[in-house]
């Protein structure tokens, strides 16, 4: 997979170098050198992050969530999302598996009010609550496709978006296998989980790991010797969502069932 | 002008530290706290923290059920956190049953569980360990186990004459206790040929009181009166 992936990138890095590397290719170098270094610069910081002293994860622990939906409330409070049901940087789903094998997955609005009782509530071979957010990807595919290079991953491993640079075409949200960016309607720029950006480098939880009242959402640094996180990923067996396309997630859950997307 | 161009287009720290404006990430950084952290709130609020660090609430933050309270914080005086004290959903958004949820985390059926009764009228939300049991019926009926206790009636069990059924001490609203409906309940003690010791004053159902129920004219836990 690794290599199908540097394959996929290495034509244009390998250009880039010839390109640098023509004596008379100076006047280039001075316009494309913002995009050049860029590419060079981002594959440094990559290189190095992984090794960096803050690089952030998150675990989740699917057997502790209660679907309380309260993650979904502190997230639209903190981070001023808007309220209507379509837009999420966190959101609750129910998976319910019948008798018949027949799998019924639901969040209404996201969860953020809780969830009515099951319609066939006689007839559930097992039923769980799966919370939902960006996977925080160490190889995200939105920042791949952003033709602006207005989202982007940090150093410590959190993947951004520069709204002030976005410019609104909507790829990221189509490249994204977990849906979890949406558009936002009033800036008509994409917008999605930051991990809580603004209160991680403070020192402080994410708004929904905050407020969890189950301690469901465990955040922390993944190269960390002695953290809640470094001990649920050492306690307990991690899943990833959709490990076959090879995003590198940076969310981890626990007790995951087979049937979740 | 290709130099123009890009001094004019490209901002002015993009790619520094990747193929992005590196300025971006302060800009995200910077935006403001609404949720301030339970550490902040016990700096104030520390009896009530100490009482949920040793209880079944231990986990859960302050602002799950007072709402973001980084404003409150700032500004104590004008700024004032959710206080919830009907019975609702900040505490049924929990404990309300729901089959997906884990199983051996607390859950009522809301609709069965005391109705009408205000969940901070029994449990303690910052220690909410279920209230005991009651015992004895004089737990909750202490007037009327006093009012017996000086009677003639005072050595019969509550029992007797009220089909109380277990769950009534559990959910007392949802499983009423029975009383006796007819003046014949009475008579099994008090007629003429009731089976029963021979000093209990005895009156022919026939005629005394005529169409009276019993409880009309003698009080049952205090007959003297």
């Amino acid at each position: 997979m690794a290599g199908q992936h540097d394959e996929r990138q290495f034509p244009r890095r390998e250009f880039l170098v010839k390109t640098l590397q023509l004596p008379c290719s100076a006047a280039v170098v001075t316009v494309l050198g913002p995009l050049a270094l860029g590419s060079d610069a981002a594959e440094a910081s990559q290189g190095d992050s992984k090794t960096a002293e803050r690089y952030f994860g998150m675990g989740i622990q699917v057997d502790k969530c209660i679907g309380c939906g309260k993650c979904v409330e502190a997230c639209k409070a903190e981070n001023d999302v808007p309220r209507e049901p379509f837009y999420f940087r966190t959101w609750v789903e129910r998976y319910v598996i019948h008798n018949d094998g027949e799998v019924s997955v639901d969040s209404p609005e996201g969860g953020i009010r809780g969830f009515p009782r099951e319609e066939r509530e006689g007839d559930v071979l097992r039923s769980f609550f799966v919370p939902k957010l960006c996977n925080q990807c160490d190889n995200p595919p939105c920042v791949q496709v952003c033709p602006v290079g207005a989202t982007f991953k940090t150093d410590d491993g959190v993947v951004l978006v520069d709204s002030d640079y976005c410019i609104g075409c909507r790829y990221c949200i189509q490249a994204c296998p977990y849906g979890a960016r949406y558009l936002d309607p009033r800036t008509n720029t994409a917008d999605k989980c930051t991990f809580c950006y603004h209160r991680i480098t403070q020192g402080l939880l994410p708004a929904c790991v905050e407020v969890c009242p189950t301690g469901a959402r465990i955040f922390g640094e993944l190269n960390a010797l002695a953290s809640p996180l470094r001990r649920l990923m050492r306690k307990s067996s991690l899943q990833v969502l959709k490990p076959a396309l090879n995003t590198e997630p940076k969310v981890f859950y626990s007790e995951l069932d087979g049937e979740v997307r | 002008m290709l130099l123009v161009l890009r001094g004019r287009f490209v901002p002015a720290s993009f790619g520094e530290t990747g193929h992005y404006r590196a300025d971006a990430v302060d800009v995200v950084a910077a935006q403001p706290l609404r949720y301030a952290g339970w550490q902040v709130c016990v700096e104030c609020h520390d009896s009530e923290g100490a009482m949920k660090s040793r209880s079944f609430h231990r986990t859960v933050s302050c602002e799950v059920c007072h709402g973001p309270a980084a404003a409150h914080a700032e500004d104590v005086e004008s700024q004032t956190p959710l206080i919830p004290r009907e019975r609702g959903a900040e505490c049924l958004s929990c404990h309300e049953y729901l089959s997906p949820r884990p199983t051996g985390f607390p859950q009522i059926i809301e609709r069965l569980h005391n109705p009408l009764q205000a969940c901070i009228g029994c449990h303690d939300p910052h220690d909410p360990t279920p209230p005991e049991v009651p015992e004895s019926c004089s737990a909750c009926h202490a007037q009327i186990a006093r009012t017996k206790a000086v009677s003639h009636h005072l050595t019969l069990e509550c029992e007797t004459c009220h089909d109380a059924r277990a769950e009534h001490r559990e959910n007392p609203r949802s499983f009423l206790p029975r009383k006796p409906t007819a003046r014949e309940f009475c008579g099994g003690c008090h007629s003429e040929n009731a089976d029963s010791p021979a000093d209990i004053p005895r009156v022919d159902l026939r005629d005394h009181g005529e169409r009276y129920l019993c409880w009309q004219c003698h009080y049952p836990h205090h007959p003297e009166s």
